[in-house]
């Protein structure tokens, strides 16, 4: 059985279409990264996919369920963007009231451990920080021990340290059998702990694969050199090169054969400096989720 | 660490529980502004004017008539702080927490509708045992039926509070409401007699829902209840208690 089967999903605000045909499908343990910029309709997804929005078409199945079934069943559980608790209970208070909405919490002791906010279990919520708070809802996330975790921007606000350690008890809990689907906007996030990377843009998928895969989706590699006088066009016109970045001398070639373009630089110009480099998961998501996205790219 | 669970079962009773509600009652005891207007100002009024009542021509009856006013006024504003409490949890992003939960919105709302009851229940105790320790005294049966009327009637604010807190999402939902209830308890009949009021506006007043209220916890003393009173009560606790259905139905529409 699917985790998570989205099937063709639209969710329109007014004129804007916030999420357009989306179809999405997630095996039971897969940890998944949901990548995009801001308004390409990651939020909406989660939303619908938590049963808080209705699909204007389309549908949402988790294990099988309807959302509000799934989460009726603790099923799934969601740690939020932003928001979402009360400043004047104590953290331990906080998990406390949620574990007795669920059918057979785990201990609060545990979580409270797991979450490593143990220490500041009688502090309020008010005087926690961001990175506090965070863990907290984290904390209240693991407390059904669901079978589907999702975590919208999980880990902002949280110092580097705090990342590592929240990371480590994902993947643990994700050994286990746990699915975990997480937008964030941190690119190194989804490129060092998920298994899946789903790039969406204007609220379509743009590409759905491995961090290596959709590396390499976003073609090769850029050449980069300081050319004075910066004559691109010739460059533009190279077999294999995608897009051309100049900036007062210097200058930046996107292309799937960096050798021919050094070649060309290093014996027809008098370029120096050069440097090739492959592309990262940046260069995958600018590319890829660029408004403009021209088939190839283009000179700024 | 336990591994995800293959299959359970839903909730008992959609949720509602006894933990849960106690943490509830103890946050709201935590608001010291909750607390000065429904233990504190009260109490103050009440000290405030017991010494006219003593010299008035009811004496004893004038002071016992005036503690259960600011009892009502105790418990009005008590429930009403507790129904409005779903404004501060719907801006916060609270109730979006508690959608992730198995929680029914049912079960939810009869929580909050018991925490408000439980500040109203304080409100009375306290303005009685104020009252008590500097005073009045009164039979059994009054203490004990006005106090029920008193907290009981009630359960229209509750209602009001609620609406009010699914109308106003808004963390400061208090200061609009509570001014609002000054006046009501003010025209209501809790600070002057309806009697002093222009004939026009009593034949108003008569219906509010403080005057309602106030009628029933009076008449274990003084007697005088009136069919239209209980009548008119029980119209307005519909009235918000549907009113707060409508906007909760509104605010928790699901998939």
């Amino acid at each position: 059985m699917l985790a998570v089967d989205l099937k063709k999903l639209t969710k329109r605000y007014g004129l804007v279409t916030a999420v357009n045909d989306l179809s999405l499908a997630i095996e039971s343990g897969e940890i998944v990264a949901f990548l995009g910029p801001n308004g390409a309709g990651k939020t909406t997804t989660i939303d619908m996919l938590l049963g808080l929005a209705r699909p204007d078409a389309g549908t949402v199945q988790v294990y099988g369920r309807s959302p509000a079934d799934a989460i009726a069943h603790g099923e799934i559980s969601a740690v939020m963007q932003s928001g979402g608790l009360l400043k004047d209970f104590t953290v331990a208070e906080t998990v406390a009231y949620t574990a007795s909405l669920h059918v057979a919490p785990r201990p609060v002791a545990e979580v409270l451990d797991r979450a490593g906010i143990a220490k500041i279990a009688t502090r309020r919520v008010g005087q926690c920080s961001g990175g506090e708070q965070q863990r907290l809802r984290f904390a209240l996330a693991l407390l059904s021990s669901p079978r589907l975790l999702v975590l919208d921007e999980p880990t902002t606000g949280m110092d580097v340290e705090t990342r590592r350690d929240f990371w480590r008890s994902i993947r643990e809990d994700a050994a286990q059998g746990r699915t975990v689907m997480f937008a964030t906007h941190y690119l190194d996030e989804a490129d060092a702990y998920a298994d899946r990377i789903v790039l969406i843009r204007q609220g379509s998928i743009v590409a759905d694969g491995t961090a290596a895969e959709v590396k390499g989706l976003a073609s090769g590699r850029q050449v980069r050199a300081t050319l004075p006088g910066g004559e691109t066009d010739v460059l533009r016109g190279l077999p294999g090169v995608t897009g051309v970045d100049a900036q007062g001398d210097s200058v930046t070639v996107h292309c799937t054969d960096s050798d021919l373009v050094a070649r060309h630089l290093l014996t027809q110009t008098a370029a120096r400096d050069l440097e090739v480099t492959s592309s990262n998961l940046e260069a995958a998501f600018v590319a890829l989720t660029a408004d403009d996205r021209p088939e190839s790219g283009s000179a700024r | 660490m336990t591994a995800p669970v293959a299959t359970r079962g839903t909730l008992p009773l959609g949720g509602f529980n006894l933990t849960a509600l106690r943490l509830e009652v103890r946050r709201v005891l935590r608001n010291r502004r909750t607390l000065m207007f429904v233990l504190v100002f009260p109490s103050m009024f009440y000290l405030l004017f017991s010494g006219t009542a003593r010299k008035s021509p009811g004496g004893a009856a004038s002071l016992a008539y005036l503690m259960i006013n600011m009892a009502v006024y105790g418990a009005m504003v008590g429930t009403t702080a507790g129904g409005t409490a779903v404004a501060v949890e719907r801006s916060l992003g609270w109730s979006r927490q508690l959608r992730l939960t198995p929680l029914r919105p049912a079960a939810y709302v009869a929580m909050k509708i018991l925490t408000a009851m439980t500040l109203g229940l304080i409100a009375v105790v306290a303005e009685f045992s104020v009252a008590a320790l500097t005073g009045v005294r009164v039979g059994a049966d009054v203490w004990l039926l006005a106090g029920l009327g008193a907290w009981l009637g009630s359960l229209v604010f509750a209602a009001f509070g609620l609406f009010m807190g699914f109308l106003l999402p808004s963390e400061n939902v208090m200061q609009f409401v509570g001014p609002v209830l000054a006046i009501m308890a003010m025209f209501g009949g809790l600070f002057i007699p309806v009697e002093m009021l222009p004939a026009g506006m009593r034949a108003v007043v008569v219906w509010s829902p403080v005057y309602g209220v106030a009628q029933i916890a009076r008449a274990p003393l003084v007697g005088g209840l009136t069919v239209a009173a209980v009548v008119s009560l029980a119209l307005w606790t519909v009235v918000f208690g549907a009113g707060a259905m409508a906007l909760f139905r509104r605010d928790t529409a699901r998939v």
